[in-house]
């Protein structure tokens, strides 16, 4: 029986899909800015608003049955002003605009921010209230600018992400009526790949300059090398240059020139996601560290470098990877 | 949902609770009022250190002694009185569970029956208009229930003026409904049970001492308002109850039946027609100036020629009546009721039996014994509202010791006397006298206008009027009771008493205009709008249309954009017109620029993009040249924009829709053909 109903259910709604598209456009995904206008706002009287229409009756029975006249003149009053209550709490919605949706960056499976920027077109808003899935939080804007509103979520996956479909709803004024429209932004934002749990160290040795190296005097030389400009004067091998007439400078890396490297296919024993979520945590780690670094990834090589850019690039690209077993 | 209220909001949501009980204040027992009180203070006082509902284990037993007590009082939970009296109980009672927006709204809900429930008891404006201003609390309340998350929460403020706007709102819908809403000719279940309530006016007896609450009683009893000019202030009788049976102490009235249809022999007198709005009595008796000739729809005419109802007035009322002043029908006496009008109690009032027995025999004729009454109260008798008490031969102290009263000791020593004279007599009870308002054109009387007097019968002419108290006290029938009262009370002082003779114009416009307005009044008022047949169905079309229109209105007012409303004329103009390229299905998007607007419409549809250019190009220049543009070149582009409009755009519209139909039909048709 169940089963029968939710197929009916189905059906009806494909059918209300494919003849009245515009009372369904909720279930598309459309393009910001968003703004909620007379047909996309649904109306339907609460539980407590029909209880309230029955004790209307009553009193209006009542009133009548007795002739009472100022009685029927109350009864009309709460009767009208429950109704009236209908268009302030539609006004309270209408035109109410969804203009920007913005993240910072985020990983998944990590705590963040959505930022949801409603303009309120020149009218105060009283109350509003705004699900996104089974988050939940009441708002009100004043009339003057737009408002950001910050909604926490838990991105799921790596990869483009929107951000669903949101329920902007509202009681307002006298919790008689539900006011509620649907808005399904199709602002997608990429959701960075998650970070590994107690990752292990960076690779061992690799890509540190300056002072970091200075801790292994007894450490072996790998050689010499002429001076280049901007070489830490401290690296300057003062006696080997005496000896060679020309400013020599003694080279610890062990591959001369080379940054540490991120490498997908060295990382045996882990499968796909688990890699990328390794070098996610290492792009992170290796950023922390000030250690330039190459990703190397099955289709491509990023770095050596380091910076904002290189970090960007690098999770970017692990965010986008496919999934194992997918494009290859 | 679930989250509790916080504090302020349920002190918000006490004090509604509080303030509905108090409309009902004046007939609850006493005993309940303050325990109400207690309760509501403590329940507010306690959930403060203590969040939570009051236990059930408390609760129950407090509802099961509350309904006791009831019962202990009424004998019945049932009924106006112990129903209002359960009602405000439960609502405080309700307040002790009361912990979520739910429960606050159920027990809101609860406070509106309830406020309703006090306009059964009394209908008056000044209450009405409290009973509104508990309603706007009410309302207000309701709000608080909704979240405010700004940054400080909604003043209490900010919710009664919403509360005044929706008022403001609702009230051409209220006023349309109540006008409206057909009436119901008879109730559909009981009306409501005596006892208690609407000011009891005269009663069926009369004490010595029972007038005195009367007198000192402001309210209107009842407004008339004569079709010609109203008879002169000493005819202002107006007759209710005729009194004949007398105990030693009081009077009671003489069940006479209702009269014989004999026509009405043709007499000296004057006509007067005159319509009585009487306040609700929950008696039956209706007042009468003089002698009432027929007796209106819902009324019979009683053999003492006095207007009996058929129902008692638990609701103001409306009658016409047709009276003759100066004259009574009737010219003979039958034996068995002259008999009953000289009936006086055994063995009691010796000296006043030995008075009236010296009159007779000295007297030349009836007359002359009246005038021996009436000069013995002239010469040295006293008009006071607070006369010392008598004991049991009342008529004896009376007039022999205290000589001090008011008209019912006047009005019953001196029927007393021609009694025991062997003249039929009878005490009247009623109004005389009153407030004629110029301003309205009618005459206000009020309870303190009562009035008791005497009339007897005098064979030849039939029934005649005396008032002994004239005889005292002339003012007393000229100016009316409180006159002459040598102990003006604190509400009485002249200037008070003017004040609100003169507002009183406004509380018969309450009365005739919104108490009484029933099926008949309602019918007569459709009838001049053109709704002859004036049958509930077409009542209830009328309703229908109004309350469509009124929705059209309001529907008008919630949609009207505000996005028009931003920047000048020309900032208007091209967002009408992007909007209408939209509704076109071209390209325009509101962030773009206008030459960029225009180069997404060219790569679309050249043709029409070449026509628009110039309107583009002008307004580009119009609004990036100077901040505010001159207006005759901002009105010429406007001008150009419709031009274009209903020139280019307009055919583009309709081929538009009608491809969109064309793609509907052959949407339905797959559609048709796959299912």
């Amino acid at each position: 029986m169940p089963q029968a109903f939710a197929a009916t259910r189905r059906r009806l709604l494909a059918l209300a899909e494919r003849r009245l598209p515009a009372l369904t456009r909720l279930k598309r995904a459309e393009s910001l800015p968003v703004r909620l206008g007379r047909r996309r706002i649904y109306v339907l009287p609460t539980r407590f608003g029909l209880g309230f229409a029955v004790l209307l009756l009553v009193m209006l029975l009542g009133a009548l049955n007795y002739g009472n006249n100022p009685a029927l003149m109350l009864t009309c009053l709460l009767g009208a002003m429950a109704g009236a209550s209908l268009f302030i709490g539609f006004r309270d919605l209408s035109g109410l605009t969804l203009t920007q949706v913005r993240v910072d960056e985020m990983h998944a499976g990590q705590p963040s921010l959505l930022r949801l920027r409603f303009d309120p077109g020149g009218r105060s808003r009283a109350s509003l209230r705004l699900r996104l899935d089974d988050w939940e939080d009441s708002f009100a804007l004043p009339g003057d600018a737009p408002h950001d509103i910050e909604v926490p979520c838990i991105p799921p996956t790596r990869g483009w992400n929107s951000c669903g479909r949101l329920r902007v709803w509202s009681q307002y004024p006298l919790g008689l009526f539900n006011l509620w429209s649907w808005i399904h932004p199709d602002t997608q934002f990429l959701v960075f790949p998650a970070l590994e749990e107690n990752p292990p160290p960076l690779p061992a040795g690799n890509g540190f300059f300056g002072e970091r190296t200075r801790q292994g005097d007894s450490e072996e030389l790998a050689g010499l090398r002429d001076y280049r400009s901007h070489d830490p004067r401290r690296l300057i091998a003062w006696k080997a240059s005496l000896r060679h007439d020309r400013l020599l400078v003694r080279e610890t890396e062990p591959r001369a020139g080379e940054a540490l490297t991120l490498d997908y296919a060295t990382l045996r024993g882990l499968d796909h996601e688990a890699r990328i979520r390794r070098l996610t945590s290492w792009v992170l780690a290796a950023e922390a560290a000030r250690a330039s670094y190459t990703l190397r990834l099955p289709d491509t090589t990023l770095g050596p470098a380091l910076g904002d850019a290189q970090r960007r690039a690098c999770l970017r690209t692990l965010a986008l990877l496919p999934p194992a077993g997918a494009g290859r | 949902m679930k989250t509790p209220l916080s504090p302020s909001t349920f002190s918000v949501l006490a004090v509604t609770t509080a303030a509905t009980i108090a409309t009902h204040l004046a007939h609850l027992p006493p005993w309940l009022t303050p325990a109400l009180a207690v309760l509501i203070v403590l329940r507010v006082a306690w959930r403060r250190r203590h969040p939570g509902a009051v236990p059930g284990a408390l609760r129950l037993p407090l509802a099961a002694l509350l309904m006791a007590a009831i019962i202990g009082e009424y004998g019945n939970v049932l009924g106006r009185d112990p129903g209002s009296a359960f009602g405000c109980g439960l609502l405080a009672l309700k307040l002790l569970e009361a912990e979520t927006p739910r429960d606050a709204r159920v027990t809101l809900g609860f406070c509106a029956f309830v406020l309703m429930s006090a306009l059964l008891f009394e209908q008056g404006l000044p209450f009405t208009l409290m009973v509104c201003g508990v309603l706007l609390l009410q309302v207000a309340a309701f709000n608080r229930l909704e979240p405010a998350p700004l940054p400080s929460p909604r003043p209490l403020r900010q919710s009664l003026m919403l509360a005044g706007r929706l008022l403001l709102l609702a009230l051409p819908l209220a006023f349309a409904s109540f006008v409206l809403i057909p009436r119901l000719g008879t109730p559909l279940w009981g009306a409501p049970g005596g006892g208690g309530g609407a000011r009891t006016g005269l009663s069926e007896s009369m004490a010595p001492g029972q007038f005195t609450d009367l007198m000192l009683d402001d309210s209107p009893a009842f407004r008339v308002t004569f079709d010609g000019p109203p008879p002169a202030p000493d005819a202002q009788y107006f007759r209710t109850l005729v009194l004949g049976d007398f105990d030693g102490t009081t009077w009671t009235r003489t069940p006479t039946g209702r009269r014989s249809t004999t026509p009405p022999r043709l007499q000296a007198g004057q006509i007067f027609d005159y319509r009585i709005t009487i306040e609700p009595t929950e008696q039956r008796w209706l007042p009468a100036l003089d002698t009432p000739i027929q007796a209106p729809d819902g009324a019979v005419l009683a053999g003492d020629e006095t207007l009996i109802a058929t129902r008692p007035l638990l609701q103001a009322r409306e009658y016409r009546v047709r009276s003759r002043v100066g004259a009574h029908s009737d010219t003979t006496l039958p034996a068995w009721q002259r008999e009953r009008f000289l009936a006086l109690p055994d063995a009691i009032d010796p000296r006043a039996r030995a008075l009236a027995a010296q009159w007779r025999r000295q007297a030349s004729s009836d007359a002359d014994v009246v005038e021996r009454a009436l000069a013995l109260f002239h010469a040295n008798f006293t008009y006071t509202l607070t006369p010392p008490l008598l004991g049991r031969d009342s008529v004896d102290e009376f007039l022999f010791d205290t000589r001090s009263g008011f008209c019912e000791h006047y009005a019953s020593a001196f029927v007393f006397l021609m009694r025991a004279a062997g003249i039929p007599a009878r005490v009247v009870t009623g109004y005389q006298g009153g407030w004629w308002s110029n301003a309205g054109g009618y005459l206000l009387v009020r309870q303190s206008d009562a009035h008791a007097w005497a009339e007897i019968w005098r064979n030849g002419s039939g029934w005649q009027r005396v008032d002994p108290t004239a005889a005292v006290s002339p003012a007393r029938i000229e100016h009316g009771a409180a006159r002459v009262n040598d102990a003006p009370s604190w509400n009485q002082t002249d200037w008070l008493r003017s004040l609100r003779n003169h507002i009183d114009i406004i509380n018969r416009w309450w009365t005739q205009g919104v108490i009484r307005f029933d099926a008949l009044r309602q019918r007569a008022l459709l009838t001049e709008f053109g709704l002859v047949h004036n049958q509930a169905g077409d009542l209830l079309l009328a309703l229908s249309g109004t309350l469509a229109l009124m929705l059209l209105l309001a529907t008008l007012w919630a949609l009207r954009d505000l996005r028009d409303r931003r920047g000048d004329a020309l900032d208007r103009g091209w967002r009408d017109l992007q909007r209408r390229l939209i509704a076109s299905g071209l390209p325009a998007n509101p962030a773009d620029g206008p030459h960029s607007m225009w180069q997404h419409l060219h790569a679309q549809d050249a043709a029409l993009a070449g026509t628009l250019r110039p309107l583009v190009d002008e307004y580009a220049r119009l609004r990036y040249a100077s901040a505010t543009p001159p207006d005759a070149q901002m009105q010429r582009w406007l001008n150009a924009r419709r031009q274009w409009l209903s020139t280019h755009l307009r055919r583009r519209g309709i081929q538009q829709r009608l491809r969109r139909m064309q793609a509907w039909f052959a949407t339905s048709r797959s559609f048709r053909g796959s299912s």
